[in-house]
Order: C-alpha cells, then structure tokens, then sequence
C-alpha cells in the first residue's frame, strides 16, 4: 500500500519524509517536482503521477503537497482519502496544518503517522482513538511532562480500538453536559448574465459539538426530512434507522465531528438569495472601459446578507481601474489583474454599487472574454433549503443536556457569468 | 569536501568520529564551518545523553534524532547508542526507539540482531497494545536471518486472545513475505486461519494479506464468503474497501453474469412470472434460465448500504462493485452517491471523473439527469475541466445536445486557451457523433476562425478538417475561408492541415491552391518541419491534377527538399519525386502514383480516450493511469457455467447426528453420537425443501426492495426474521424422523412429556445400545472425570421465577468440534407454565454458538435439561446470551474455567515427550510450588488435576512424575502438563502449549489446587 510519504512545499523544497516500508530514497519527487514546473497554477499537479517504478499520489492542501509513494496497484482513492485524513488529524492536533506547525511538532507528526499506518496500510484514523495514544499538545500538558516526567503516549490499547463503537472512548465526563448542532449550507450556482439560474445546488452538512457524560444514545429528527436528496453518515449513524424513518439515531463520538452532509439537487427549486446587476464595456479603440457592479439580496427569507465579498479576474488587457464603491473597499491588483470588494453587510434600503472606469492597455484590442465574478456571502440563523431539526431526544443517561441548534447560508462556488 | 577548513585544524576529537561528522557534513549543515564545528559536538552530545541515567534527557535526544530522520537527515551512526534503550520502561522513550530501530534495522543488522530478545519478552507481556507493537517493530526490522523468529511471533500471534494482536499479525504476514517469498505456504496457513477469525477487526487487514500474498487461492474464500459479506457494514472503512475489491474478483469467478437477460425486470419479480406464459413460445426458455445465486444477492445487498459511507473510497469500491457484478438495472443506484463525490476535494473529484467518464461511454443514461454537475466552472483546475468536458460530450445525444453547445460557447470563451482549444474539439466529437448538429457545429467553428486568439483558431482548423473529411461535397467555400485565413495562422499543426485539405480537395478549388502553393514555394525554408512535409504532399498532388500550372513550382519545391535538414522531409522529397516525375528508371509505381497520393480515405474517427479503459477494473490505480500497474489482478470474465454453488455452504455437509442419553447399568449418564447415514432420504429432501424456500423468499425480497426503499426494509427486516422461524419448523420434521428410525431399531422412545421429545438431544431410550462412535469419532478419550460442580446462569429472583444453572459434561461437542458442550438445566420455580424458552440475542461480541431448540412448555416445578455448543476461541472470554421465555428476556453469560476448554487426549509417554519436545522455550510455563500433604501420591493428584482441567491422564513409568495431555477444543493445539515432585513436598508444574495466554492461565490454576490444604 502506501510506502512513504513526503511533505512538500509551497517552494518545493521536501520539510519531511516517513517511510513505512524500506527507505525509498526523496529523489523519487523529481517527477514531481517536473509535474509541478509543468502545471500553470499548483492545483493543476496531477493527483496520480506514474513514474518507471513507483507511484506518486499527492493531494494539495494548506499549501503543503503530501506525495504519497506507491509500488503496486491500490485505489487511487483509497490513498488519497487517507492522505486528506491526514490533514485533518493535524489540523485537530496542532489547530492548523502549516508548515511551521508541522515542523514544530515533528516528534508528534512521527508518532502519529507511525500509528495510522501499519506496513502502508491504515490501522488507527479515528481521532478519538488516537488522542488516547497519542496526546495532543497543550502548553499546559509540556509544562507538566517537564516536571513529572510523564509522557505524552497512552500506554493502554484504547478501549475504541476494540469496542463496535470505536470512535466513542469510555469514560467520558463532564460538569456541562452540552450537545450544539450546526446546520450549515453552501449554495453553488452559476447565473448567466441576464440573471438566470444556469445550476443551483445546495450542500449541506450537520457538524455537531457534543459533550455529553457516559454513553448518550442521541435521536435527531427532522421536520422535513424528504428535502434531504443525497446523504452520507459518520459511521455512528444507524443506516437502518434512517431507511425505515428518517430519523437519525446515534452514538456520538465525543468532542466535534461531522455527523451528515446532504444534497438538496438541481432538480428542487433553489432559491437565490442576491442578484447581480452589471455593466462592464470595453471600447473598441478606445483605452477606457467602464465598469459598473450592482448587487442586491433576493429571495432572503428576511434575514440579512453578511460578509460579501466579490472577486473577479480581470481580461489581461486591463491595465488599472478606479472605481467607486458606495461601500466596503475595493482592491485592484495589476498584476494578477485581480479584482476584490469587500461589500459588507448588504443593506436592501441602499444597495452597494461599484462604479467607474478602466485603463486599457493602449492599442490593445477589444478583450473577446468577459469576466466571471465569484461572490461569497453568509446568512445567518436560516437555511436556505428550509431544513428544519424538529427535535433532540437523549436515552441511555440519566442528566439533562443542554441542547443548541444554529443554522447558516454560506456561497460555495457561486459564479455570475458576465458574457454577453 | 574532505578537505579540512580552518576550523577543522583546531579540532581534537577522535579520528572515528571525526569521518563521521565529516561525511554527515553535505547533509546537514548548510554552509559554515562554525555550524560544522557545532554539528560534531552535536552528535557527541546526542550519544552522551542517551547513555545518562534520566529518561528525560534521553527523551529528549530521541526526539532531536526522530527530527533529523524526519527531515531525512541521516542519524546511523547513533544506532549503537539508541539501541541500548530498547527495553526502555519509559513508553514514549520506547516508541521513539522503535521507529529509529524500523529506520535503520536494515543498515545495522548486526546491531539490530541485539534487540530482538526485547521484543520476544515483549511478545508475552499481558497488555495487548504492547504485544502489537513488539510484534509490529519485530516483523518490520528488515532483517532475514530473523525470519524464523518472526514466522514464529505470527503464528503466535495470529491465535491470540486480543483481536488486535491478531489484526497485527495480519499486517506482520504482508511483511514476511516481502522479506522471505519463500515462507509463502507457511504464511498461507496462517492467513487461512486468520480468515476464519470472527473479528472485524481481523477481516480487512487479513484480506489485505491475503490479496497480497496469494490472490489466487480463491478457495480460501469459499469458507469464508458469506461471513465477511455479513461482517461487511461493520469492518472498519479501510477494510471495506479492501474486501469489496477482493469480492468483486471472486464474485466474477463464482458467479454466472446476471447480464444476458438484459431488459427483463428481475430474475423472478412478479411480472415474469406472469408474462411467463405468453413468452415461453418466443424465447422465454433462455430467459427463465438465468436465477441469481442468494450469494450473489447477498453482496449486492450488503453492499449498497456502504453507498453512504463517508469515506470516498469506499463509496467509489461499492460503485465499481455494482458496475462490474450487478444486473444492468440496478446499477443506477450508484449514480447519485458519485455525483456526490464530485463536491469533494479536488484529488477526489479527478478520480471519481475518470471513472464517470469510462462508464458514461457505455451507459450514457446512468448520468444524463446529472448533466449539470458536470458544467465546467472558472475555478476548476485544467485536468478537472478537461474531463468534464470528456464526459459532457459523451453524455451528448440529439436532445440534449443544444444545451450542451451552448454551455460550450461559454467555455471557448474561457480565457484558458488550453481548456478552449479542448473545447473545440469536444464540439467536433459531437458534431460527428450526432448528424442533426453537423452543420450547426461547422458553421460555429468556421466562426471561431474569426477568432483573435491564436490556439482556438488553430484548434477549430484542426477539428473542421476533420469534420470536412466526413462529408467534403459541400464545403468547398469554408475551404475558401481558410485559405484566405492562411496567411495570418502561424501554428504550425494549423497550417500543415490547410495544406492538406487543399491538396486533398485541390480538385474543387482549382483556382486557389496553386496560389497558396506560389506562397508556401517562397517562405518554405522558414517552415516547421510537419508545415514542409504537407507543402511537399500539396505540391506532388497538384502536379498530379494540374501539372501545367505548378510543374514547376512542385519542382522547385522539391529541389528545396532535397537539401533539408531534416532527413524526413529529404526522404520524403525523394520518395515523391521517384513517384511522380516520369523518368526511365522509375518503374511500374509511377503509374499508381495517381491512385497512390489521391485514393479516398476514411473519416477519421472522433473518439474518447476513455474509449477503451473499461478494460480495467474501475477505481483502480492502472484505470487511472491507463496502463497496467504492477500488482494489478485481473477481472476475470463470467464464467459460463457457475462453479459448485455448495463450497459456500458453511455448515459442513455432515451426517445427520442424534444425541441420546442411555440408561446404562451404571448410573453415569454416557453420550453418544450415531451416525445417520446419508441414504435417509427423507431428512435431506426436507432441509433441502426449507433451504431452498428460503432463498427464494430472500430473492423475492431483493427484487422487491428495488421498487420503492420503505417496502424493501421492512421486506429486509422479515427476512432477518426468517432463521428462527425456520428453525421451529425443522425439528417437526426431524423429529418425526427420528421416531421411524428408533422404532426400526426397535428402541422405545420415551417421551416423558411432549415438550421434552421436542427438545432434538434429549431423546431419552432405555436399551442399552453397543455402539460406542463418539470415543472412535473424535480421537479424544473420554473425559478422566467430570466434576458435578453446577454454575449458576440464571437465579429464580432475577429470572422471575425461572432459574437455569450450567455445567460442563466435558464431552465432545456435537455440533461441531471445535465447541465446548454446556449442559443448561432449566427448572420452573413458579406456579404457572413458562412457555417458549429459547436463547435470543447473543450480544456483540459473537462467540459462535449452538443453541438449543426452543423448549415451548415448561410446567410448574417441571425441570428440563438442554444442552449447547459453545465455541469460545480458546479463550476464557463469557458467552453473553440472552434467554428469552414468552414474555421476558434476561441477559446471561457464561464464564468457562480455563481448564474446561480443553478435551482429553490419550497419548504414549514417548509420543509424550515427542510432542514436549516440540513445544519448548516460549511455549512453556513452569513454576515451582509446594505440595499441599495429601497430594503427593498418583490418586489425589490425578484428581486434583482432573478437576481443574479436563485433561487425559499419560501412563508414566516413573513414579515422581504424572504427565497429562489434552487439546483446546477451539483450535485443536496440544497442551501438555507434567507435575513432577521433588523431594520435600516440592513439586515442578510444567506445562507445555502453543497457547501463550491458556498456558499461565492453566498453571495459575493447577497452582491453587495442587496447594491448597
């Protein structure tokens, strides 16, 4: 399965190798590295690079390129699921995955990935599970191992390993017994220039916060469970239960997690909740172009628009802009030709504009493409496709938790084309 | 490098470690010489805190040398030093050495050989996590010449108590046999019985192995196949994976293909039983043959759940699953969940893609309703959009292809001119595939050609000379177009196709191409090489058609040729001109020459490149790549007949077995096993009646939960149901059997009551009867002695009236051999009868277990005796079961003595010692102990022994020394005890088993009752 791993980054340099096999000597990224000379922008390494007699499968996050080493035929997704399982441990134990931060915590990097992996093939990638043998670091925690001489290593198996409920350890405690669950959508849409709806789609997840004493047997039920198209579980979730009535019945694992993500598809009418209105026209000849942006909210179910910011790539032949914005701030980088407007809250009495002019290239032709503008916004306390939790019900413990639910809307990849 | 700077002069260390700095110093130190100097004293002072007496200061060495080798910095030359701290009693400190040890065990053998015995001790230690990790560190020392020591631990390890331990000797196979291919049989052995393991967490990583090792021993599986299609939903989710992949191979081996009667609903819905009548006369012969094997259902079934597995991996395995193995019909049902994956990161998104795109090209309306998931967005990286667009155009048909023309309107526009240019050709695929829109596309792309930018332009060239070769009659004038085009057009691969669309139409365009051959004649020195060869091409065509305007032109173009540097275009000029200049020497070619340059061509084919992937098995590592990985287990075909549907059949086809009490003259109650032969015919036409019955329900079931999800659970849920119901029907009709058989024996049956008769095993017979098989069956002896002690199971309190105690018969179990029989007596305590007693759910930690037959009346004060198989693994692990009346349920557990999981064995003292022989160093236990007064004669020890364990007494010629053997009933591995005395009341307790946690556990017991007064 998986033979080594190598850290790469952003200016291809290798911070860190672990091998699980024999050693495979790091020259083995020099057809890596050519991948990545060739690729225009870093995400268009290709994820599965076959070389003479290895594999490289690498996924990109944080900046950091995690090339994993192959010798013989795996499911490319099995690594490369792994390998973002990787990520995701490092950013709960270090709070983010950076360079800095891996190499700060290389001692706990080792001892983690000696531990998820045995022989390249996965053995421990419950977080639960590996915070009892491995503990994360707090400064509280060094101080003390520095005085008492204990360690950070668990010295039992942990009891997850073995038990049909492997991400939830015994013995959990707490004075406040809490469960807060987060319903959060993100709307993907594409809209065409006369406003339109090209696709719409809706993703939504259910990251859940639970505290709770002892083992809690947690039901969750919804008012409108239908709504929901296409869903994938935590393993905690008890498939049947969902098949037979919807209802998602569970034992938590402790601490944060994911415990759903849905789809709410195309086919459902999706509400869009802000409209564009544009103007942007270049001049044949001419050096100037005008460029005028209008945004408003549609379709918000009366909460308030937060945190837009519209981004926009520029034709290469735009040379600067000066614009006016009646609110938020607007940059303009001339060499990315990258356009960003930071609008704020979206006030439906006075919508926010950006108006003014462009300087063009001078004798440069007409640019034959228009822009796309991507626009990023959050809606708080709603849910776009109208999920409603209907209730929380807790069995196998005695105490009265405390129970919270919040909803948002945010943008995914939420596009407005401006061809004409 | 050698060469010593100034630092180096003041230098007085060592000479030996002196090289060794020197050679570590292009590794890790950057540039000064100050830094070399610190980095010298560095290791001294790495080497002189791991020799202190702190852990802490050890400690921290190791992590400053876990860092270097973290970096990839070389750290060998501190193995001497780390290795000391092995045995280290810090765990944190130990880890770390382990993972140095793994590191560098290969370049220091010798070394390394050191600390092998600490991870022997290591082995045995009781913590379970400890035992893993020494076995993990022990199998990943590259070492060969431990190789024995290592097949050893595995084997050890695979029957160990801690189902953890036995997932790591899984892994610790795949190790060996990278290390030494020749231990391969031996390893197989091992992988056979960690296949049997009941433990989910054993099954993925055995598979794993057993991919690895002997992929094509697919009879191992047989055994094995429903169990892990039933463990499947709780393996972890690496494991599933795994599994599912190995599945599907053997699937493709075992089964007939559920494709031939593509088109026809279900293999037996409702529906073709119906119409069954009118098709018959056509072809409804063929059709009807075809029923899926339950097994085959089976997977499909267990499978599809794991759809909604949050882990990619597993949902993309499920996919390819259903893909390769199920009926056309139903591979549907994996449309959405891929889609769903396409929201994921961006490495996942290219995967799941690639296998979209192989599968839409067979089945394009699998993911038409999902076209627009498909739509390209500004933000995607290149490869993403380029296979969007790969399966847009496969998804392309007349309906739907105006949408997707004018998605790729947008595209070409992109201001990715890479993405652009694959657009047009993705419109030139569509526009051959579909005739409707040829014309539309042409017109579009002619319109590209007004293009500004370069790439789309050259691009459009390219795909319209393609498209103009299907059908050339109409588009002289778009041949205009581009010839006037051709002066602005600088790439290369453009220009080099207007050539040859004017030389191969040169015919409809008389006037032009002569005039672009005069251009080309002046600037063809300044050409790209593939623009010279199609120039060289035009030009012989036209000679060909037009000999009177272009002679000579072709003839200077030719000369220009003739002294390229390029040795193509020189050969190519020279095999032109031999071919079309008439000369004395040119021979009967010539005269071809027209039939040679102009013969009609074919269309070139617009084609996927995903065309032909679907050779390989979907989500693999060669399907992505398109070549074949090394490792890379081929699908095999269906076969045309299915192999023996039985190998699956995991309760032995054995004889019929009936267990009778006798009423010797002796009041001991003897059991006994008869053996029914297989000539009863009628016993076997009824199960076989009853199985097969319930395959069909199962059948119907599956093909019902496809119409609508709510009906196919509760169908699902009956089906679950199904085995207890099944099981009251069967021993009615075994029953009834057993009374003729008796009476042809002449035995009389007594059936004390009726609910007693009911109960299979506790026939009750008054007749001595002669035979004696259980003893002959089973090379066991019988047991020594069997004590009368009864556990409690069940107080009459907690049982609300209904009390149940156990005991072990110590007899051979009959309902398979490797159970511990348990004999239950349940008595009524309360003033009413206790109706349907039987044993309900058995708990998650799933011992295999036999259980008895309901008891369906229990009178007031009435007491019964049923008896029950337990296997118990060989470990002292409970059985939790739950024994349910009518109305309640109580949970209750078994907890066996050691000493009860054995069976008597009888033995010669030389085959005694034979067998001692094999079983020394870790395989045995011994302490010393002194004798209570009254054990130190053969009787009471003899009995004292018995009582403990159910062991088989060896004949000892010395008088000091009692030997007694037996094997565990699980695993059948031989435990050995010897108690011999020393003067003083002394005596040594050895026993001798390959059973590391029985062997103390047994010899804590025999302890006790050896020494107590």
């Amino acid at each position: 399965m998986i033979h080594s791993l190598f850290l790469v980054n952003s200016s291809g340099d290798i911070f860190l190798e672990k091998h699980w096999k024999s050693v495979v000597s790091r020259s083995v990224c020099d057809y890596f590295f050519e991948a990545q000379e060739r690729a225009s922008e870093p995400e268009n390494v290709p994820p599965v690079i076959p070389t003479p007699h290895h594999y490289l499968i690498s996924v990109l996050r944080h900046r950091i390129y995690f090339v994993a080493v192959i010798q013989s035929e795996v499911p490319p997704l099995f690594v490369i699921e792994f390998l973002h399982r990787v990520v995701d441990t490092f950013q709960d134990y270090f709070g983010v995955c950076t360079e800095a931060a891996i190499k700060d915590n290389v001692v706990v990097v080792y001892e983690l990935l000696e531990e998820m992996l045995d022989n390249g093939f996965p053995l421990a990638t419950e977080s639960n599970i590996l915070k009892e043998l491995i503990k994360p670091p707090t400064i509280l925690r060094t101080v003390v191992n520095t005085i008492t001489g204990s360690t950070n290593v668990g010295e039992q198996l942990p009891t997850g390993q073995l038990s049909v409920v492997p991400w939830r350890r015994t013995g959990v405690k707490y004075t406040n017994n809490e469960a807060y669950f987060d319903v959060v959508e993100e709307i993907d849409a594409i809209i065409d220039k006369s406003g339109s709806t090209i696709t719409a789609e809706i993703q939504g997840v259910i990251d859940a916060c639970v505290k709770l004493t002892g083992m809690p047997d947690l039901t969750l039920s919804f008012m409108n469970p239908r709504l929901l198209d296409d869903v994938s579980f935590h393993p905690c979730v008890r498939f049947k239960r969902w098949e037979a009535e919807r209802i998602l019945s569970f034992i938590p694992p402790d601490g944060n997690f994911r415990l759903l993500s849905y789809h709410v598809s195309s086919q459902n009418l999706v509400a869009i909740p802000v409209y564009v209105k544009h103007n942007i026209t270049f001049r044949e000849g001419s050096s100037q172009g005008r460029f005028e942006l209008t945004l408003g909210p549609k379709q918000t179910m009366g909460k308030g628009v937060e945190a837009v910011l519209v981004s926009s790539q520029l034709p290469r032949g735009v040379l600067n802009t000066n614009l006016n914005p009646t609110q938020g701030t607007y940059t303009f980088d001339p060499v990315t030709k990258l356009l960003s407007w930071d609008v704020g809250k979206i006030n439906p009495q006075k919508l926010p504009s950006l108006k003014g002019s462009m300087s063009l290239q001078a004798g440069a032709s007409k640019p034959d493409e228009n822009p796309t503008i991507n626009i990023q916004f959050k809606i708080q306390q709603s849910a776009l496709s109208g999920l409603k939790v209907n209730r929380l019900d807790m069995y196998g413990e005695k105490y009265k938790p405390f129970k919270g639910i919040k909803y948002m809307t945010k943008a995914g990849k939420f596009q407005a084309l401006l061809s004409n | 490098n050698r060469a010593p700077g100034p630092a180096w002069l003041g230098y007085s260390s060592p000479g030996s470690s002196l090289s060794l700095s020197l050679s570590n110093r292009t590794s890790l130190i950057d540039s000064t010489c100050s830094d070399l100097f610190l980095l010298s004293t560095r290791n001294d002072d790495l080497k002189e805190m791991l020799e202190s007496n702190k852990d802490s200061l050890k400690l921290d060495a190791m992590k400053r040398i876990i860092a270097l080798i973290a970096t990839g910095k070389n750290a060998s030359e501190l193995f001497p030093a780390v290795v000391k701290n092995v045995a280290s009693k810090n765990i944190e400190l130990k880890k770390l050495v382990y993972v140095y040890l793994v590191r560098y065990a290969e370049e220091q053998q010798d070394l390394a050989l050191l600390s092998i015995s600490t991870f022997q001790r290591a082995l045995k230690d009781p913590n379970q996590l400890i035992r893993a990790s020494a076995l993990r560190v022990l199998s990943s020392i590259r070492v060969p010449i431990i190789v024995p020591i290592m097949m050893l631990a595995i084997k050890e390890a695979a029957s160990d108590m801690s189902p953890y331990v036995r997932k790591t000797s899984a892994h610790a196979i795949q190790k060996l046999y990278s290390l030494d291919p020749d231990q391969k049989e031996h390893l197989i052995e091992v992988i056979d019985k960690l296949l049997k393991d009941k433990s989910t967490l054993v099954a993925g990583s055995v598979v794993m192995a057993f991919e690895e090792v002997c992929p094509d021993r697919i009879d191992l599986i047989h055994k094995n196949y429903r169990k892990l299609c039933n463990l499947l939903v709780d393996v972890e989710e690496w494991g599933q994976v795994v599994i599912i992949t190995m599945l599907t191979r053997y699937a493709r081996t075992q089964f007939t293909s559920p494709w031939k009667e593509d088109g026809l609903f279900d293999e037996n819905s409702e529906t073709a039983f119906y119409e069954s009548d009118e098709k018959k006369t056509k072809n409804g012969d063929e059709k009807k043959s075809y029923m899926m094997d339950p097994d085959h259902r089976l997977l499909l079934r267990n499978t599809k759940p794991l759809l909604q597995s949050r882990n990619t991996a597993v949902v993309v395995s499920v996919a390819q699953l259903y893909w390769h193995l199920a009926p056309k019909h139903e591979v549907g049902v994996i449309t959405k969940s891929l889609v769903r994956l396409l929201r994921s990161h961006r490495e996942v998104q290219y995967v799941v893609l690639q296998n979209i795109a192989t599968m839409s090209i067979q089945r394009k309306g699998m993911f038409e309703p999902y076209m627009k998931s498909f739509y390209v967005r500004s933000t995607d990286a290149t490869h993403i959009k380029s296979l969007k667009l790969e399966i847009l155009t496969s998804l392309a048909n007349e309906a739907n292809i105006s949408t997707i023309l004018r998605e790729f309107q947008t595209y070409v526009k992109s201001q990715d001119k890479q993405f652009a240019a694959g657009t047009i050709q993705a419109i030139g695929r569509c526009a051959t595939n579909i005739s409707e829109v040829t014309d539309t596309c042409l017109q579009g792309l002619v319109l590209l050609l007004s293009n500004r930018d370069e790439t789309v332009v050259a691009e459009s060239v390219v795909v319209i000379k393609k498209l103009l070769q299907t059908q050339p009659t109409q588009h002289s004038d778009i041949i205009k177009h581009m010839a006037k085009l051709f002066d602005n057009i600088a790439v290369p691969m453009a220009r080099a196709s207007i050539l040859w669309l004017m030389g191969e139409y040169c015919e409809r365009v008389p006037q032009i191409a002569p005039d672009v051959l005069r251009k080309m004649a002046k600037s063809f020195t300044s050409e790209e090489d593939i623009v010279k060869l199609q120039t060289v091409n035009l030009a012989a065509k036209l000679y060909l058609t037009n000999s009177k305007q272009t002679k000579l032109l072709t003839q200077y173009i030719l000369n220009l040729g003739k002294y390229d540097q390029n040795y193509d275009i020189r050969d190519r000029t020279r095999f032109i001109r031999q071919l079309i200049v008439p000369n004395e020497k040119s021979g009967a070619l010539g005269k071809y020459a027209r039939r040679i340059l102009l013969a009609p061509k074919p269309a070139p084919v617009l084609e996927s490149t995903y065309k032909d992937r679907d050779r390989y098995q979907l989500g693999t590592l060669s399907h992505t790549i398109n070549t074949k990985a090394s490792g890379y287990l081929e699908l095999s075909d269906w076969p045309a007949v299915a192999p023996d549907q039985s190998v699956r059949n995991v309760e032995v086809i054995e004889p019929v077995m009936i267990h009778l009490y006798f009423y010797y003259p002796c009041p001991l109650i003897t059991q006994m096993k008869l053996c029914v032969l297989e000539s009863s015919s009628e016993a076997e036409s009824d199960e076989e009646k009853s199985s097969s019955q319930s395959s069909e329900e199962s059948d119907k079931s599956s093909s019902q939960s496809e119409k609508s999800s709510s009906e196919s659970d509760s169908e699902q849920k009956k089906t679950t149901k199904k085995p207890p119901q099944k099981k009251t029907v069967k021993p009615t009709a075994k029953d009834r059997y057993y009374n003729e058989l008796f009476n042809t024996y002449g035995y009389t049956v007594l059936s004390q009551s009726k609910c007693l008769s009911r109960s299979l095993f506790s026939l009750c017979i008054l007749t001595p009867c002669p035979l004696s098989c259980a003893a002959a069956l089973l090379q066991v002896s019988g047991p020594a002695f069997v004590p009368e002690k009864r556990h409690d199971l069940l107080h009459r309190m907690t049982g609300k009236g209904l009390s149940a105690q156990y005991q072990f018969p110590r007899q051979p179990c009959l309902y398979q051999p490797t159970m511990v029989s348990v004999q239950i007596s349940l008595t009524n305590t309360t003033d009413h009868p206790l109706e349907q007693i039987h044993i309900g759910d058995r708990g998650p930690t799933g011992l295999d277990m036999h259980c008895f037959n309901t008891v369906e009346c229990l009178l007031p004060e009435a007491s019964v005796t049923v008896s029950l198989g337990v296997d118990f693994n060989d470990s002292t692990q409970a059985a939790n079961f739950q024994l349910c009346t009518k109305e309640d349920q109580f949970s209750v557990s078994i907890q066996p003595a050691v000493g009860e999981l054995f069976l008597p064995a009888t033995m010669t003292e030389q085959d005694f010692r034979k067998e001692q022989g094999k079983l020394l160093g870790m395989n045995e236990s011994s302490a010393t102990i002194t004798m209570a007064a009254e054990n130190t004669t053969r009787q009471p020890i003899s009995r004292q022994v018995a009582t403990v364990a159910n062991l088989g007494v060896v004949p000892s010629g010395q008088d000091n020394i009692h030997r007694f053997a037996g094997k565990t009933a699980s695993s059948g591995a031989v435990v050995l005890v010897t108690v011999e005395l020393r003067e003083s009341s002394a005596a040594l307790i050895t026993i001798n088993t390959e059973k590391s946690v029985m062997g103390p556990m047994l010899l804590r017991d025999l302890k006790r009752a050896l020494t107590r007064a």
